[in-house]
Order: C-alpha cells, then structure tokens, then sequence
C-alpha cells in the first residue's frame, strides 16, 4: 500500500515537472507573445502542483491565486493592448541560440554538479506535528517575522502608487471639471459690473397701449 | 512524501537555466525577458519551498511569501514602464532603446 502510494507520488511528480519545463521552454520560444504568456500561466500551474506534493498548500494556491490570477492577466492585458511588431523583435533569435544553448547547458552541468548524488537519499523530516501548513506559516509570519510582513504591505503599497503615477497620463482632449480651480474662482473672473448713464430720452412714448 | 530533495532541487535548476537561455536568444523583446525574471523567480522559489519543507523550517515558505509580494510588486511596475515606453517611442524593441548612450 506504501509503495503504491510512493509510485502514485512520483508519477505525478514527473507529469507535473515535464509540462512545467515544456511550458517554460515554450515561453521563451514561441514566436507570439500572447502564446508566450499563455504557455507562462501553464508553468506556474504546474508548478503550483509540484508545491503541492511538497506539502506547501498555502503558498502553491497563494501562487495560483497571486501570480495565474493577477500577475499573469496583467501581462495578458499588456501584451494584447500594445500593438507589437513581431518580426524585428525576433531577429537574432537563431544568432543566439546556440550561445543560449551552451551557457545554460554550461550552468545546469555546475549546478548538478554541485548538488551531487548525496542529496539523492535525503528524504523528508517528519511533519510539524498536528498542525496544517497554513497554521505552521501563519504561526512563524505572525511572530518572528511580523516586522517584515508589514514592510511587505508598505512594499505593495509603493508598488501600487508607481503603477498608477507611470501608468497614468494628463489627456488633453478630455472635457471636465477641475475641482480645484472651481474652488478657487474669484467673482471677479465670473462677472464683469459696468457702469453706464441712465438713459434719459424723455420723448420716446413709453407705456402707451397699441390702437 | 517518499520524492527526494534531489528531484524538486534539479527540477529548480533546469527551470533557472531555461530562463537564463531565455535571456540569451531573446534579447530583443522586453515582454519576454520580463517574463524569463518571473521564470527564474519561479526556479528560486521552488528551491526554497523544498528546502523549508526538508528541513522542517517555516522560514523557507515565509521567505517564499515575501517574494511573492516584491515580485508582483516588480512585475506591476515593471509593466507600467513598459507601457509608458512602448507609449513614448513606440516599440518594446532593447536594441531601439538606447537614447542614454547619445
């Protein structure tokens, strides 16, 4: 029963890491950016999933939730709103791939190198006892790191006003109210008081009824 | 839980060197090499959720979360650039963006 359940694990595990690495090698292949960014939404699901099995729930969801929901719609949103022209940005795309190819051939030999077989028998400590992974993050968020939980909504915070303050622009076409110089209008700006001479012609028949 | 650390290890490893070829052969369109940073970000992540969860420690998946928030943070302002840039000169092209070196 045990080792069905280790098989069953490491099915999904490879199910899950194959999609996740295709899907990345298609976002930085494929020709449209919008596919690009589809075949990105992909990764981090799949991802997301791998989180999963290493029994991070909250985060795996939070990445769902956070980067498919939110990051990823706003790359959407930009990618499809700018009227790209495909074919100059593509140029030295086979210029550089066999460059591409042999640096991160180059690092992923280092790095497997450096992470060797011995980690190949290290397997999992026990779980924290009797508490789900929110609870267990939640506990650490909230005490030994609540300074930085804080600075993180400052963080947003910033990240938030940049956006809007880059993003937005003065239009000079548009027709509307400024409440600030309606405040500050003057009567003086609004109405003009002339003096003139009263009029005085007394032979003009006035108040006369028609025949 | 009987998967290895070696597996989520390599698994992060070979998602950073995709991202660092994506760097290479796509040097031209901002869109993708921002899209490699969220790749690579990815890689990191994973990396520290294997570890927290092998070595017992919530710190790992703490550290996970706050960069989470710096990198959504980044990817908002990093893309509100690029929108200002594609709106000034009209491309998202690297090689056409070189007014500073004039």
């Amino acid at each position: 029963m045990a080792d069905l359940h280790t098989t069953f694990q490491f099915v999904c595990f490879w199910a899950f890491a194959l999609v996740a690495v295709g899907a990345a090698l298609a976002v930085i292949t494929l020709k449209n950016s919008v596919h690009a960014v589809l075949a990105l939404v992909l990764t981090f699901f799949s991802t997301a999933c791998i989180w999963l099995l290493l029994q991070a729930e909250f985060l795996g969801i939070a990445l769902v939730v956070v980067y498919v929901g939110a990051v990823m719609v706003l790359f959407l949103f930009v990618v499809m709103m700018l009227d790209l022209k495909l074919e100059p940005l593509r140029e030295g795309f086979i210029k550089y791939l066999p460059v591409g190819i042999v640096v991160a051939g180059i690092m992923l030999a280092e790095m497997l190198g450096i992470i060797g077989v011995r980690s190949m028998n290290v397997l999992p400590g026990p779980n924290p006892a009797g508490v789900s992974n929110t609870e267990w993050l939640g506990q650490a968020l909230f005490t030994r790191f609540l300074l930085p939980f804080e600075i993180a909504a400052v963080i947003l915070t910033v990240g938030l006003v940049a956006a809007v303050v880059l993003a937005a622009r003065e239009r000079t076409d548009k027709k509307t109210q400024n409440p600030s110089h309606q405040v500050r209008v003057r009567a003086s700006e609004r109405v003009r008081l002339v003096k003139m001479r009263a009029e005085t012609d007394a032979s003009t028949p006035t108040g006369g009824t028609p025949q | 839980m009987m998967i290895p650390l070696a597996y989520y290890i390599v698994f992060g490893t070979v998602l950073f060197c995709i991202a660092i070829a994506g760097f290479f052969i796509n040097r031209k369109n901002v869109i993708v090499l921002l899209m490699c940073i969220e790749l690579m970000l990815l890689a990191v992540n994973t990396n520290f959720v294997a570890f927290s969860r092998f070595i017992g420690d919530p710190a790992g998946q703490v550290f996970v979360f706050f960069i989470l928030t710096v990198a959504a943070a980044e990817s908002a302002i990093g893309l509100a650039i690029l929108v200002l840039l594609f709106r000034n000169r009209g491309t998202v092209n690297v090689a056409e963006i070189d007014s500073l070196k004039d």
